[in-house]
């Protein structure tokens, strides 16, 4: 689902004026894979799997895969349906410099969920 | 004319800690008081749905007052040399204020999330004063899952973090517009304010220890809880009910933390037998 990230976003001009002001990488863990999500002025510009040890991101957000797919139905189980409901009973991580992130947390928080939409329409 | 909500609104001014308050209240209804306490960082409109169902109005008095330094009433004077923190006590002292400043007698008291908390608290000490209490959302042990200080900096709005913190505290479910509303009142809340709330809710709200003292049969108690409430969750909600003997639990599946106001309709499906119960 990682894959239809910057689709979802790019195509919903609201999320992406929300994200005006942020211009970095960050890196989503879905089980063991890493992948570096680029966002540029509110647009995802890229999102590839990590190459590198030493390719470094603001800020990485890591859950296991089906916690990830669970975050991602139209209407996910309790403790999956939302980031910080996913923190609070301990099934993701969050780590780095995390100014930014909280500067932008509804932003962060809806480029996370954007998957979801792909499921609703059947993709 | 247009056509005008059952709701009115009025100030007054009344004594809490040896200050003087100005406070914004607001009622529709008569018969058995129903004083309603809004959430942490929020205010009294949270309620509004249930001052606008006749079902509830024909036989409840429904209050909402905001807390000082929230919604529309004012923080102290002298505000801007303080750091607001909400304690338990300071809480307990407003609730009773209000209560005795409208002059009710023996009223329901229903808070929400910090207000359910709250309102165990009072059927502990206070029994005799009121007629039941109804925590929504509230329980008498709770863990922080976040660290609070990210709420009140100069370099992140706080109004637009306080929303986002609790954004997943709506049920999926819920309709989109009520989710905004709730989460508007949040991004309306004073600088610091949710912080100091959180003072209270996640650090000295405390009494696992103390809360199987309450005696249900002098004070009724009630607690529900949504099911994806991820701070006061159906499995903390259980417990306290398990720790306040005659005390009723209830899980609102397809609910999160802010009932009354993220989805009124299926709210009103819990809150009615409740509501009816208590007044039988």
């Amino acid at each position: 689902m990682i894959e239809v990230l910057a689709e979802k976003v790019n195509a919903d001009p609201g999320l992406v004026r929300r994200g005006h002001y942020v211009s970095l990488d960050f890196l989503v863990g879905v089980g063991e894979t890493d992948y570096i999500v680029a966002v540029r002025e509110g647009r995802i510009v890229a999102t590839n799997e990590r190459r590198l040890p030493m390719d470094s991101v603001s800020f990485a957000i890591r859950a296991e895969r089906d916690v990830w797919n669970e975050h991602w139905k139209p209407i996910p189980r309790r403790d999956r349906h939302d980031l910080f409901s996913m923190v609070a009973a301990g099934l993701a991580t969050l780590d780095g410099d995390l100014l930014p992130f909280m500067q932008n947390l509804q932003y962060f928080k809806d480029v996370l969920a954007a998957p979801r939409t792909a499921i609703v329409e059947g993709k | 004319m247009p056509e005008f909500e059952p709701i009115t609104g009025r100030y007054f001014t009344m004594t809490v800690a040896d200050e003087a308050m100005r406070i914004y209240m607001e009622e529709a209804g008569s018969g058995v008081p129903l004083v309603c306490l809004h959430t942490a960082g929020s205010d009294g409109r949270q309620f509004r749905h249930l001052m606008c169902d006749p079902a509830i109005t024909d036989h409840y008095r429904v209050i909402a007052f905001d807390m000082p330094w929230h919604g529309k009433s004012n923080p102290p004077v002298d505000y801007q040399n303080r750091e607001y923190q909400l304690t338990t006590s300071l809480y307990k002292e407003t609730v009773t204020a209000f209560c005795q400043a409208m002059e009710l007698d023996n009223p329901v008291v229903m808070g929400c999330s910090m207000g359910g908390r709250i309102v165990l608290h009072l059927a502990l000490e206070k029994p005799d004063e009121f007629r039941a209490v109804i925590a929504l959302e509230g329980a008498d042990r709770l863990e922080a899952y976040y660290d609070t200080e990210w709420l009140h900096r100069p370099d992140i709005h706080g109004g637009q973090i306080s929303a986002a913190f609790v954004s997943g505290q709506v049920a999926p479910q819920s309709p989109d517009a009520y989710r905004h509303e709730t989460l508007w009142h949040y991004m309306q809340g004073g600088p610091g304010i949710f912080k100091g709330d959180l003072y209270f809710y996640w650090i000295d709200g405390h009494f696992d220890d103390r809360s199987a003292q309450i005696d249900t049969s002098r004070c009724p108690v009630y607690l529900l809880s949504g099911e994806y409430d991820c701070s006061c969750t159906p499995e903390r909600t259980e417990a306290t009910a398990s720790r306040i003997k005659g005390s009723k639990a209830i899980i609102m599946e397809g609910m999160g933390h802010f009932p009354m106001s993220e989805n009124p309709a299926l709210f009103r499906d819990h809150i009615l037998p409740v509501l009816d119960e208590i007044r039988a």
